[in-house]
Formats: C-alpha cells, structure tokens, sequence
C-alpha cells in the first residue's frame, strides 16, 4: 500500500515536515511498515499500555506560588520582541499549496 | 427577567401549526414544544425548525499557581512575568500536577451530578498556534476526571416571571486541561504579539450535549453553571475576565429528519451575548437553507456590535489534533473512603467521599431553603441569588426588623434592586445598608408613614447623606397623623371649602 499524494500533503500540513525527495517518502513508508508489525501481535482481552509510568503514583504538588518572575531570561531566548511581549507572525502562514509546492511531491 | 424565545417566533408559534410530528428525541422535543422552541414555517411555509445548541465551557481554575506549574494565577500582571521555564515550553521541563486543581475538577463534577472516574488520563492535543509554546495542549481526551452528570435551570415562560419551568441539560464530561497564552494582534505592523501569563493556567472544560433549543436556554443554563462554580469556589467564572468561556454548537433540522450540520460560535463575552449569538445563528442558519443554501461545518466568531456572526480566519480546514497519551504524566487516581490505601501520605491522596461530605449548599438548595423559611416565591428566590450578596442583604434585613419577610421581599426585589440598577451599584456597594432599609421598613409596620412615604424617603435615603429615616420622615413631615382631633379638624376644613364652593 502505498501513501497517497494526498496524504501526504495533509501530513506535510499537519506536521510542517518536508519529504522533500523520493527517499523521505521511502523512509516514511519503511517507518509504517515497521510499526505495522504491531498488528501481527494478538492483543485480545488485553488492556492497551500507553505509558510505562501507569505503576507509578501521579505526585500532586501543593497549590503554593515557586516560580515564574522571569521575563528577562525567557525573553533572552526571543527573535524579536515588543516591550515585553514575543513577537510572532499575524497568523499562521500557511503552507504553500500541493500545486504551488516545488517538491517532489507534484511530479508523483 | 428572562424573556421568551425571540419575539418573531412567539407569534408565528402562536399563529402556525406546528403540527404532532414526532422528533428524534423525545425529552428534548417534549421541552421545546412546550415553550416557542421550535421555530415554525418560515414565509415559505415549510416544515417547522428544531434548533438544536450545545455549549462548550471552559471555566479558569480558581488557584494560586498553574495546573502544572508553580507561576502564579493572576488577572493583568506585566506581560510574561507569571511564566515558568514549563510554560514556556522550555526543553528539559516537566509537567507535575496541583492538586487544588484535581479538588476543583471533583467539587465541581460532584456538583454537576457526574460520575467521578477514579482512573484518568491525560493527552496530549497537537495544534500549531504563537500562543502554544509547546505546540500541544495537556488535555483529557480519552478518559476525563468526570461523566454523565446534569445541569437543571429555570425559565420564565412569559414576560411576567410568574410562571417559571425547570430544564435540565445532560452534562457530558468535565475534563482538566491547560489554558493556551494571550495573542493580541497588531495589525498595523502585522505581528501578533504573545503574552504566556495565561499559558498553563488549569481549566475544567464543561461539555454539554445538545439539549437546548435557544439562547434564552443556552443562557438561563450557563447563568446557573456560573452561580454553581461561584459557590463551589472551583472558578469566579467572571465572563468579562474571560474566566468563563463559552463556544456554541449550533445547528437546524426538520422534526424527524436527523440533525442538520452544525456550526460553532465563539468570542461570546457575557451572558447576553451568548443567547443573541445563539438566537441571531440560529436565525442565520434557518434563512440561509429556506433560501435554498446550505450551511458550512465551520467556526464563526460573534460580532457583539453588529449582533451577528462572521466566519473566522485561520480555523478554514479539517483539523486533526492528533491525539496521544501524555507519556510524562502517569494515570490521575482518586480515592474514595472504601478504597483509600492505608499508609499513604494524606498530602497524595484525593478523597471523593471527603471533599462530597464537603460541598457547600448549591444554588438550587438555597432557593429552596429561602423559599421556605421565608414564604417568598420562587421566583423571588431566583432575583435573590442572581444578585450577588442581594439573598445576605434580604435576610439581615428581615432580622432587624418586625416587618414580615413576605412584605419585606417586596422592598428588596422592586424597591433596592430598582435603586441599585438605576445607580449601576452592586449590593455591597449600597448607600443604604440592611439595617437603614430595616429602620425604614419598621416605620411603616408602625404606620408612622404610608407606603409612598416610605418610597420618598428610601430615594432621599439613597443620596447617603447620613440621615435615619426618622431624621428624613420629620424634615419633611411625611409622619402619618396619628392625633384623631387634628385629623378632624382637617377633614372639617375640607368640608367647610366644598361647601363655600
């Protein structure tokens, strides 16, 4: 099974990846082959792990006030700023599309 | 008051037949029918609409510090000065849970009639937004803390509030998650800049099925939310402080037929906006298809000064979140007192059971109670919670003074309330306290003054000037005659003029 132009595209939106080229494509589908060997295992009546923490106790930290006030250092971190604020573009761009795309991805 | 369901419907309800179709469920048709909840033949004289609105809410925490940090929760602080490394998505941070938040979350499902999962989890939310450092939302998709509760609130049928019904809206979850920083665009400059003191802030997002037919019932249910939160202290839920947020799922269909394609509304601000942003999509959405349209599965915002709803950018297309657990955070396990674990640290342990034998009296409880200690209507029990210290006002009042609470509500509810609209006052803020207003009330019981007399000098009372009724009522001689010879001589004088005439 091969993975559409389409969905592709949506996974390119999605996730603001590049498969650029014939080969990200291929390691992409290598990587859904891989994980496909999942479906070989017989999971019945067995409830799913989705973290190997569900042992261990949630730690619940008390409602008291220890951080923050540090404007300065996380603003060191920023491109561009305003008085205090980051700056960031209007909205966000949006990728150009399939048909605009220069990639690999058209000529498929 | 509450008023009926737009007036434009009300009389077509009245005119058209709306005819015994049967709709698709029959709890929801049964309340809508009752009132002007389906909206009948347009001028096309097609088949009736059933308007069909469900209420996401999202209500703040009502903390000191984030749900899974320790910067501080607070309203207008310099920007980006109540931010954590974690908030800011810093590489290296992890989330760790407080436990107030937990509490809140339980009060408020216990509250709402839910059932309180012992076991759940948290997920992850991919979006990509300036205002989400971390490119995801911490949220409970799966398995939230509570399910299946309900909401009843109350409405006017008619313009009188005289006759008032109960409703009640199934309450389909209550889930924790982390409120995203503040965006305010620049479009001169076209920049957005990004404030993350909001960024990590814990809320409990209230999911409503869609059993409201209008916004007066979108409206009255989230009005009583709000006073349920406020008595909980699980959240202030002050709108205007964007405390308590509300998107709307609005969509039409024909009895019978299934359920039309929906839209959501947001950028609702206050309660009153709320049920005209239902009412005018609702609106929208019934002459948009009679003409022949069709309605987009999109998200619209509320103009509040042009009263309708727009499209909104940057929500055009599908979204896929892309759920996943929060692999840093393990399940959220709570205890009740049969299954709590002997030797673990109090601090650790969330107790269902301890926090339920906890729970204030609800807004429903204390109408009830006022309703009959006091002999005052329901109705009169709604004006008094709606009001915020307005019920505390009422019965100081009622004990300073021999004026029975049946008379003295009448005072409360047409006369203060009154005063305290005309002058935009709240009732902490009354230039008249309680025990003023009782003097007063107990010089009418006395029948020193009438009735009007007493209204003269409640108004002069109201300037604050630091006089006592007794002061008022002999500065301007508004005491009753009481002498049975002055009287005479009066009624004598006024016999005398008629007779010279």
């Amino acid at each position: 099974r091969k993975v559409t132009a389409e969905v592709l595209g949506q996974l390119e939106h999605l996730a603001l990846v590049d498969f650029r080229d014939a080969e990200g494509v291929e390691r992409l589908q290598k990587a859904i082959r891989f994980a496909d060997q999942l479906q070989e295992v017989n999971t019945d009546g067995v409830e799913p792990m989705d973290s190997v923490l569900e042992d261990r106790c949630l730690y619940l930290r008390e409602d008291d006030v220890t951080e923050g006030n540090c404007t300065k250092e996380l603003l060191k971190n920023a491109r561009e700023k305003v008085e205090e604020y980051f700056v960031a573009p209007p909205g966000n761009i949006p990728l150009p599309k399939l048909e605009d795309q220069e990639t690999f991805l058209q000529g498929s | 008051a509450v008023r009926a369901c737009g007036g434009a419907w009300r009389r077509t309800w009245q005119r058209g037949a709306l005819g015994p179709g049967p709709a698709r469920r029959g709890q929801h048709a049964a309340a809508c029918n009752a009132r002007a909840g389906a909206v009948p033949a347009g001028k096309s004289g097609l088949a009736p609409w059933m308007p069909v609105v469900g209420l996401e809410i999202h209500a703040q925490i009502s903390s000191n510090s984030k749900l899974f940090s320790g910067s501080q929760v607070q309203f207008a602080a310099p920007p980006n000065s109540l931010v954590s490394f974690f908030d800011a998505s810093l590489p290296g941070t992890l989330p760790v849970l407080n436990r107030r938040c937990v509490e809140a979350a339980v009060m408020t499902g216990l509250a709402l009639n839910c059932s309180i999962n012992k076991k759940s989890l948290f997920d992850r939310k991919h979006y990509f937004y300036a205002d989400l450092p971390a490119g995801y939302q911490i949220t409970q998709q799966r398995v939230p803390i509570a399910v299946n509760g309900s909401l009843s609130y109350s409405l006017c049928i008619d313009n009188k509030m005289s006759q008032m019904v109960t409703k009640t809206v199934r309450i389909k979850q209550i889930q924790l998650e982390q409120d995203s920083g503040k965006s305010l665009h620049d479009d001169t400059r076209s920049q957005t800049l990004v404030d993350l003191n909001r960024a990590g802030v814990g809320l409990m997002e209230v999911v409503m099925e869609p059993d409201m037919c209008c916004g007066e019932e979108a409206a009255a249910a989230v009005r009583e939310l709000q006073l349920i939160l406020q008595t909980l202290g699980s959240s202030q839920a002050v709108m205007a402080e964007g405390q308590l947020r509300v998107d709307a799922n609005v969509s039409v269909h024909h009895p019978g037929e299934p359920y039309g394609v929906r839209t959501e509304v947001k950028n609702i601000n206050s309660i009153r906006f709320l049920a005209k942003a239902v009412d005018y999509e609702i609106q929208r959405q019934i002459e948009e298809l009679e003409n022949g349209g069709t309605i987009l599965n999109e998200t619209r915002a509320f103009d509040s000064k042009l009263g309708c709803t727009v499209p909104m950018r940057d929500k055009e297309g599908k979204q896929d979140y892309r759920f996943m657990p929060e692999p840093n955070l393990p399940p959220l396990i709570l205890y009740d007192a049969k299954s709590l674990p002997a030797n673990m640290n109090h601090q650790q342990v969330v107790n269902i059971d301890w926090i339920h034998e906890r729970l204030p009296d609800l807004p429903s409880v204390k109408r009830a109670k006022l309703v009959e200690q006091y002999g005052i209507l329901p109705e009169h029990s709604f004006t008094l919670l709606n009001e915020d210290g307005l019920a505390e006002f009422f019965e100081n009042v009622v004990n300073q003074t021999q004026m029975k609470p049946k008379k003295v509500i009448g005072w409360i509810i047409n006369d203060l309330l009154s005063h305290l609209r005309q002058h935009s006052v709240t009732v902490k803020e009354s230039p008249v306290s309680s025990l003023l207003l009782a003097d007063l009330l107990n010089l009418l019981v006395k029948k020193d003054i009438s009735s009007t007399a007493a209204k003269q000098v409640l108004a002069e009372l109201w300037k604050g000037e630091g006089k006592t009724p007794l002061e008022i009522v002999k500065e301007k001689k508004l005491g009753l005659i009481q002498d049975e010879k002055e009287l005479e001589q009066i009624c004598q004088a006024v016999i005398d003029r008629q007779e010279n005439e």
